[in-house]
């Protein structure tokens, strides 16, 4: 037996529905007919009243689900796809996003965001938001890249009386396999080691993860020994496991799969530059997606993205420095 | 009349003749017409604060709208109840039972206030007492209320209760506006949208805003009760909106109400409303919503002019307190600030 990416996230929406009554889920296509990915599947059957389909309105979806928080609830929202949330964008960024700061009362609301892109998907069912909303004061912004964190940090994410951006990635949905979902008790907000290295650091989250170690695979052949850091949530950014990281190796590069204007990467390197200057032995580096839309074709699509050969290509050009 | 059928104001007076419900009915409209008035004293105090330069950032009025608001806010039930009030809410905001107090502060800037300076104006709520506080952005309330209920619905407290939120003319034209109606009918909630149709919203007419021919033809399409008032008139509005509250509250589903008036002044106190011509202002519609319920009120024998008089003073006096107490109030300080938009203090310890 084992468990897939989105089963982890189906069972801990179990899970929480089982132990919370305050939770909900609301979202397109939900219900009985288990979600455009299944998330949701069978869950309607155990609980009839809790699994809800919803018109084909995301503004409405937060606007709904921010209305229920005020009132008690833990609604978790099922974006179809992490692209349909431009639609809600003013209802997380202004409505839930600001309530606590302007009134004192959170707003605990879980919004799972399908992200990133798959073969053939295209530019409007491929995006990475997660640096956009990272942007916002207000929210908390967590990309699971492992079976167990899907699992560990969607509870997670649902007790929290924030509102949190769940960034899960479609492409592991199914092709991400662990015997059992384990834990190592990180909280959010709490960076992992995914590989142990020392001549370079890796930083990284969500599918690029299993890119990044693909690519240190790689480098093992020549004698690298690269260093992967899995942020496992953007915001808050762990930039002590970053720094620390960055203090044994010297060498930094930032991978993500979002647009490369600003976001993630940009944080990071950023913030390593005003805080670990002196830790660094060569100019930090990014590697993100391309400037354009996410290309439709599968060729097109996986030169488009960072890929474990052009991770490769910025880790050699960062330890040739 | 019919869920989706479109009724216009009749006055209840006419309708009533048993003694208790002419009771409650001078008691609905005198508490009613109070608030419009604390509201509208209120509000002139507003505009001389921000004329002496004492308010910074915007001062949004609801002159004009004090009927329809505060007839709206005195028909729902505090505690019971949830009501997202917009910007010209002042009057409907007073008859919901939120204190002058609030207002003074938050315009003020005073850590007291329900804002604590981080917010201003009207953008100002106490979403613990079912009154939650606005964004700026049209039409966002509506799936936030039907929210609220949809809550109380699966928490099994929703019977007897009502939701209701107002909106202008040009909130009807966003997204937020349509999606949050259709959901609110989709899970068929006693939910209750005030249309405030002011002819403007901002300088815009209302023949840029929309082409159909009355906003209430809407109400059918979303699945709504519509319902058409005359905004200006004290006693069409009690019996529409209150009427509309009512019907929400015995099951018969969401209910619009499409209120027709003008607004009387510019957008906020920076604009003058130039724009709106003469012909609106000299219109039926242009008429004081205010004086023409006190003439309501002291033909039909429901207050006379002394007690009308001495809830101006009870008012004047009130307000004044508000502001005095406001102004003595600390503002915030900016190297006390607690800069968090979390309520999670992080980094947060492992399980």
């Amino acid at each position: 037996m084992s468990v897939t990416y989105i089963d982890a996230i189906r069972e801990a929406q179990q899970t929480l529905l089982r132990e919370d009554p305050r939770v909900f889920l609301y979202g397109q296509d939900i219900s009985s007919f288990g979600g455009a990915f299944k998330a949701t599947k069978g869950l309607s059957d155990e609980f009839p009243n809790r699994v809800f389909d919803s018109p084909i309105s995301e503004d409405a979806m937060i606007g709904l689900a921010v209305g229920a928080a005020i009132e008690g609830m833990r609604p978790i929202v099922e974006m179809q796809f992490a692209d349909f949330s431009s639609i809600a964008f003013n209802q997380i960024i202004n409505q839930a996003a600001t309530h606590f700061y302007r009134t004192g009362m959170p707003i605990p609301i879980t919004v799972r965001l399908p992200s990133g892109g798959t073969p053939g998907s295209g530019p409007f069912h491929s995006q990475s938001m997660e640096g956009i909303y990272a942007q916002y004061p207000g929210l908390v912004v967590v990309t699971p890249a492992t079976v167990s964190d899907a699992y560990h940090m969607l509870i997670a994410s649902v007790k929290l009386d924030d509102p949190v951006i769940y960034c899960e990635h479609k492409f592991l949905y199914r092709w991400l396999k662990s015997k059992a979902i384990n834990g190592d008790g990180l909280p959010i907000g709490q960076a992992r080691i995914a590989r142990p290295g020392k001549h370079a650091t890796v930083v990284t989250y969500s599918a690029m993860v299993h890119e990044a170690v693909r690519a240190a695979d790689r480098l093992q052949a020549d004698g690298w020994e690269i260093e992967v850091v899995d942020l496992r949530s953007v915001k808050p950014l762990d930039l002590d496991t970053v720094l620390a990281s960055v203090a044994r190796t010297g060498r930094l590069l930032a991978v993500g799969e979002a647009f490369p204007w600003g976001g993630v990467t940009a944080e990071v390197v950023a913030k390593v530059t005003e805080e670990g200057f002196h830790l660094l032995d060569a100019p930090p580096q990014r590697l993100n997606a391309r400037d354009t839309p996410v290309p439709y074709h599968p060729k097109l699509w996986a030169a488009h993205r960072p890929t474990p050969e052009s991770i490769c290509e910025a880790l050699r050009k960062l330890l040739s420095f | 009349m019919a869920c989706g059928g479109i009724s216009s104001g009749v006055p209840v007076a006419e309708e009533n003749t048993h003694v208790a419900a002419m009771s409650s009915q001078r008691d609905f409209l005198r508490t009613t017409f109070r608030a419009m008035l604390r509201a509208r004293i209120l509000e002139n105090k507003l505009s001389s604060l921000y004329k002496a330069g004492k308010i910074v950032g915007g001062v949004y009025l609801g002159r004009g709208q004090e009927a329809v608001s505060a007839t709206l806010g005195a028909s729902l039930i505090q505690g019971r109840d949830c009501f997202a009030p917009l910007i010209r809410d002042q009057a409907g905001r007073t008859a919901f039972g939120e204190p002058l107090i609030d207002c003074t502060r938050t315009y003020l800037g005073s850590v007291e206030g329900p804002m604590k300076g981080r917010d201003g104006n009207i953008h100002r709520g106490r979403p613990e007492m079912g009154m939650p506080a606005m964004i700026s952005h049209l039409g966002a309330q509506v799936p936030l209320i039907a929210g609220m209920l949809f809550a109380k619905r699966l928490k099994g407290t929703l019977d007897g209760c009502v939701g209701a939120t107002t909106v202008g003319d040009g909130a009807t034209s966003t997204g937020a506006f349509h999606e949050g109606m259709n959901t609110a009918a989709v899970e068929n909630l006693p939910m209750v949208v005030v249309v405030a149709n002011n002819q403007f919203a901002y300088s815009t007419p209302n023949h840029r805003q929309f082409a159909c021919a009355d906003l209430v033809e809407r109400a059918k399409g979303y699945g709504f009760g519509g319902h058409s008032v005359d905004g200006t008139d004290l006693l069409a509005c009690a019996e529409v909106i209150g009427g509309a509250v009512r019907k929400a509250r015995e099951g018969d589903g969401p209910q619009m109400v499409v209120a027709h008036l003008l607004r009387l002044g510019g957008h906020g106190e920076h604009d003058d409303g130039s724009y709106v011509p003469d012909s609106a202002k000299g219109g039926h519609y242009g008429r004081d919503c205010i004086e023409v319920a006190m003439r309501q009120l002291a033909e039909g024998g429901h207050a006379t002019v002394d007690e009308i008089l001495s809830w101006q003073e009870e008012a004047a006096e009130e307000v004044q307190k508000a502001v005095a107490q406001a102004q003595q109030e600390p503002v915030p300080d900016p190297y006390r600030e607690d800069w968090t938009a979390l309520s999670t203090k992080f980094p947060l310890t492992g399980t």
